[in-house]
């Protein structure tokens, strides 16, 4: 498209750059000059140097504990719902009848499991005299107290979002089924149990989806709000009180809004190190075709 | 390599055909019988809450709390009729209203800017291309929880507030970086032949943007809209953050308001609206669902 200015192309990405610099630039460069300020919505914001970050990591026990909490959180639930996404699409990577069926239903919480009716549903099922107790008792065990334990209550967030390992699921079974078929048959020839398969061949091959549902999942997990706000509200002892949770409460109910932006600070260097980190080491496990290391 | 000789050794050593034929079709058997059992016990545990909650909402109160069976033993609408009313001067069907004048302008800005802004990236060199798109790949990983609350300001100063605006207005800027990056890859994928020969013709790049490429975009297009629609149907923080009349709730914050306004949780009215909530999206899935599996396939595999 030789004849055209060489602008025209900007024309078309004209709504995103727009879009870009006032409602992402703006805001990130804005939100790191708030955390440096104290700031109430009713004067204009009052500069303060580093005091909000002195005070979150020197006196600030809330946020000790939200640290703590969502770290458990997300180291849990990231890696149990991958594992289990990878099992059951290695489950379903075979030809057997039906396979679009078990992928519809296995993907439907995927969709449904951010609505607040799914996590309205989880605090009926896990309440005291609620759905999984009456199966316990029924079974011949002990009712579980599930929301008032502090041990147990995050376990139920986790829970509901391993619950929707389908997307990462439907993700690893197209990876899977683009192994090409020839290496499983050379490993069958070559006398390759099953797990030796999975190991040597099918896993390495992956690793691309694998790294991305990994910084996907990761950074998702860092943000979760709907569950520890409708399911547990935080409590009890703060057992489910996530970071987003404290930064919303800091600046939608006690409109302390310098101090919120260094708390979401704090949260964005987390997950900025660890996705880093990610791409960093993913040199040394990820694979990718026709790349000459390999 | 001395490997791959004695493994073939190995497999020839088995002198009959006919019996090794037998031996891999029973482990063929077995492994599906495997396979199988695996993935109805879990899909039977996935399905389960949701078999339960719709059953549950036909129950009475009291009933809830005494079987963990999904039956109704005496089916009652009570508690769709008094959860529909709500405890609200509003019905339940004015807060889906409302969910749906932010649901239709955001659906179709995010589709025509998605659009607009992958064509200009799939297809043109221009200065700065580089860089930007190096932005739609941050602004994936940016967590949204650091523009929340600057965002928050700006739509408070231009008086935003309140109102759906802050709802969609960034969508149709194509705001949401995933969705620009689908609808890219999948644009990148298709040949250019015949938006050459429409060039050659004399179309300006709009009228084969128009005639050419939307309509080999479509299924990615189609994927874009049913996503944002689910997510939309779903959002809860968005409208919690910029909506503080009641008359305006969308349905997500009108059903936490009933698990706070109603009295000793009457279970069965909840669940009732849950059930109604989730039932657009259910509906459009399962008319749909083959773009939603390609969807997800194509922005996360491609990339």
């Amino acid at each position: 498209m030789g004849g055209d200015s060489k602008y025209l192309g900007l024309w078309y990405v004209a709504p995103y750059v727009i879009g870009l610099l006032l409602f992402t630039a703006f805001p990130f460069v804005a939100s790191f000059y708030l955390s440096f300020t104290d700031y109430d919505l009713l004067s204009s914001p009052e500069w303060v140097g580093t005091a909000n970050y002195e005070k979150l990591f020197t006196r600030d026990r809330t946020f000790d504990k939200s640290l703590k909490v969502t770290l458990t959180y997300v180291f849990t639930t990231v890696p149990l719902k991958l594992a289990f996404a990878l099992f059951i699409a290695v489950v379903l990577n075979y030809r057997l009848k039906g396979i679009n069926f078990f992928r519809t239903a296995y993907y439907v919480p995927s969709i449904l499991g951010g609505s607040i009716a799914i996590a309205v549903l989880w605090r009926y099922i896990f309440a005291d005299t609620g759905l999984m107790n009456m199966i316990i008792v029924g079974l011949g065990g002990e009712p579980i107290n599930w929301f008032g334990d502090p041990g147990n209550a995050l376990f139920t967030i986790t829970l509901l979002r391993i619950w929707q390992f389908g997307s990462a699921m439907v993700i690893f079974l197209a990876a899977l089924q683009s192994v090409d078929k020839s290496l499983y048959e050379a490993a069958a020839i070559d006398g390759a149990g099953p797990w030796q398969t999975f190991r040597n061949i099918t896993l390495p091959l992956i690793t691309p989806v694998i790294f991305f549902n990994l910084i996907m999942q990761t950074v998702q997990a860092f943000q979760e709000f709907n569950g520890p706000y409708i399911i547990t509200e935080g409590g009890p002892l703060k057992s489910t009180y996530l970071l987003p949770l404290y930064i919303y409460d800091e600046a939608f109910k006690s409109f302390d809004m310098g101090y919120a932006s260094a708390i979401s600070w704090v949260l964005f260097v987390i997950i900025m190190v660890l996705t880093l980190i990610a791409f960093w080491s993913s040199k040394k496990w990820v694979y990718y075709a026709g790349d000459k290391r390999s | 390599m001395t490997s791959v000789t004695e493994n073939t050794a190995t497999v020839s050593s088995v002198r009959d055909p006919e019996e090794l034929q037998k031996k891999l079709r029973r482990k063929a058997r077995i492994n599906s019988v495997f396979r199988y059992s695996v993935l109805l016990f879990i899909g039977l545990v996935m399905v389960y809450p949701l078999v339960w909650m719709i059953g549950a909402s036909f129950k009475t109160n009291a009933e809830m709390f005494s079987s963990p069976s999904f039956w109704p033993n005496e089916p009652t609408i009570q508690g769709f009729i008094d959860g529909w009313k709500t405890s609200t001067p509003y019905t339940f069907g004015h807060f889906f209203l409302n969910s749906l004048w932010i649901i239709i302008p955001k659906v179709i800005g995010t589709a025509i800017s998605c659009t607009l802004v992958a064509y200009g990236f799939a297809r043109f060199e221009f200065p700065g291309k580089k860089i930007l798109f190096a932005t739609v790949i941050a602004t994936l990983l940016l967590p949204n929880v650091v523009t929340r609350i600057p965002q928050y300001l700006l739509f408070r100063d231009i008086g935003w507030l309140d109102s759906f605006l802050p709802l969609w207005v960034p969508s149709a800027m194509a705001g949401d970086a995933f969705f620009v990056f689908m609808v890219i890859q999948f644009l990148r994928a298709i040949p250019r032949d015949m938006e050459e020969a429409a060039r050659v013709d004399g179309a300006s790049t709009l009228q084969t943007l128009i005639y050419i490429v939307v309509p080999m975009l479509m299924p990615a297009i189609i994927s874009v809209c049913l996503f944002q629609f689910m997510w939309t149907m779903n959002d809860f923080l968005g409208p919690l953050i910029y909506i503080s009349s009641v008359e305006k709730y969308p349905v997500s914050l009108a059903l936490k308001l009933s698990i706070d306004t109603t009295e000793a949780f009457a279970w069965n009215q909840i669940l009732a609206m849950s059930v109604l909530t989730l039932l657009p999206s259910l509906t459009v899935f399962f008319l749909a669902q083959k773009y939603f599996i390609e969807g997800i396939s194509t922005g996360g595999v491609k990339g």
